[in-house]
């Protein structure tokens, strides 16, 4: 199969499962990209990964880098394209019924289902992550800190990832 | 949309459900939502370019600064330690979800087991969601049933 069919393909297809967004799915997007085809080794994924945390935007941007990595800006574009293409079209069919659909059961069963499962994917990937960084000591309390902080405070992700990136540059995690 | 007017604060929190409900990007399911909802396709086609259009440029650029110097040792620290942090994120906000789940002793386990099949087993992440959300559905459906039979008789 030519390559940008395959990127457009392979993401469109993930955008199925995606419930919980992009950061659900990290464990499959390795798969794609590193385990199945090969497209890049574990340590671009991760630090593509990083990139897309930093930029600002949807979490969705690791995979225009993804796509970018592989076939510039086309396949930036088709793997974008591919993962956001199938619930728009969704939405621009269910959106005229979504009231009437309210107070439907299966509606209150889905998301009730749902919701769980998407916790455990988007643990999973976080861990994933975490384990491909392969950090030492303080690395780990970094990612503690953060967690913590994120949770208990309001501030503002982008002054963690500022803390991120200066203490990699001291080479201390 | 709170400026412009365009919708109530009742239509946009139904957009919400409707895009927290189905998978994908949220931020892009509801730029689409609202588009749609004004100007049909053409307004989906606007609202999803509009929120996408900067942000893909921007990643645009860094992966080429990436391709340029993601070999420089200082770069790859750098990213080291970006990693850590977007990863504790990540588990963050995978936290935060759990503590919103209703009747946490009944749905957590499933989180549990989702987790252990795609972090430790290494399971295909379609097979686990597909498989898992048919049984947590089913449960939730025959709960709701249970709680509706309870509150008529």
């Amino acid at each position: 199969m030519p390559i940008l069919i395959e990127l457009f393909v392979s993401f469109f297809l993930v955008a199925f499962v995606s419930f919980g967004g992009a950061s659900a799915v990290i464990p499959e997007l390795y798969r794609i990209a590193v385990t199945e085809h090969g497209w890049m080794d574990a340590r671009t994924f991760t630090e593509l990964f990083a990139i897309a945390q930093a930029a600002p935007g949807p979490n969705v941007l690791i995979v225009t880098l993804i796509g970018q990595h592989v076939d510039s800006w086309l396949g930036a574009f088709l793997t974008t394209l591919g993962m956001c293409l199938p619930m728009s079209l969704l939405v621009g069919l269910l959106f005229k019924h979504w009231d009437k659909l309210q107070h439907w059961r299966w509606r209150a069963a889905i998301q009730l289902g749902v919701t769980p499962m998407a916790v455990g994917l988007v643990l999973a990937s976080g861990s994933l992550i975490a384990h491909s960084a392969d950090p030492g000591l303080i690395g780990v309390l970094l990612l503690l800190f953060t967690v913590a902080i994120n949770l208990r405070t309001k501030l503002h992700p982008l002054w963690l990832i500022l803390l991120g990136g200066v203490l990699g540059l001291m080479g201390l995690v | 949309m709170e400026t412009e007017g365009w919708l109530s604060a009742e239509e946009f929190n139904i957009l919400l459900g409707l895009c927290q409900f189905l998978p994908g990007p949220n931020v892009v399911n509801l730029a689409v939502a609202v588009g749609v909802r004004f100007c049909g396709w053409r307004g989906a086609v606007a609202g999803a370019t509009g929120l996408m259009l900067g942000p893909f440029l921007v990643a645009l650029v860094l992966g080429v600064l990436y391709g340029r110097y993601g070999e420089l040792p200082a770069v790859q620290s750098m990213l080291q330690g970006i990693t850590l942090v977007g990863a504790g994120l990540i588990i963050a906000t995978g936290i935060r979800m759990g503590l919103n789940v209703n009747n946490r002793a009944i749905y957590l386990p499933f989180a549990a087991a989702a987790f252990a099949a795609i972090a430790l087993l290494h399971w295909p992440l379609p097979v686990v969601m597909l498989g898992g959300a048919t049984l947590t559905i089913s449960l939730s459906w025959w709960r709701l049933s249970q709680e509706a039979k309870a509150c008529r008789s």
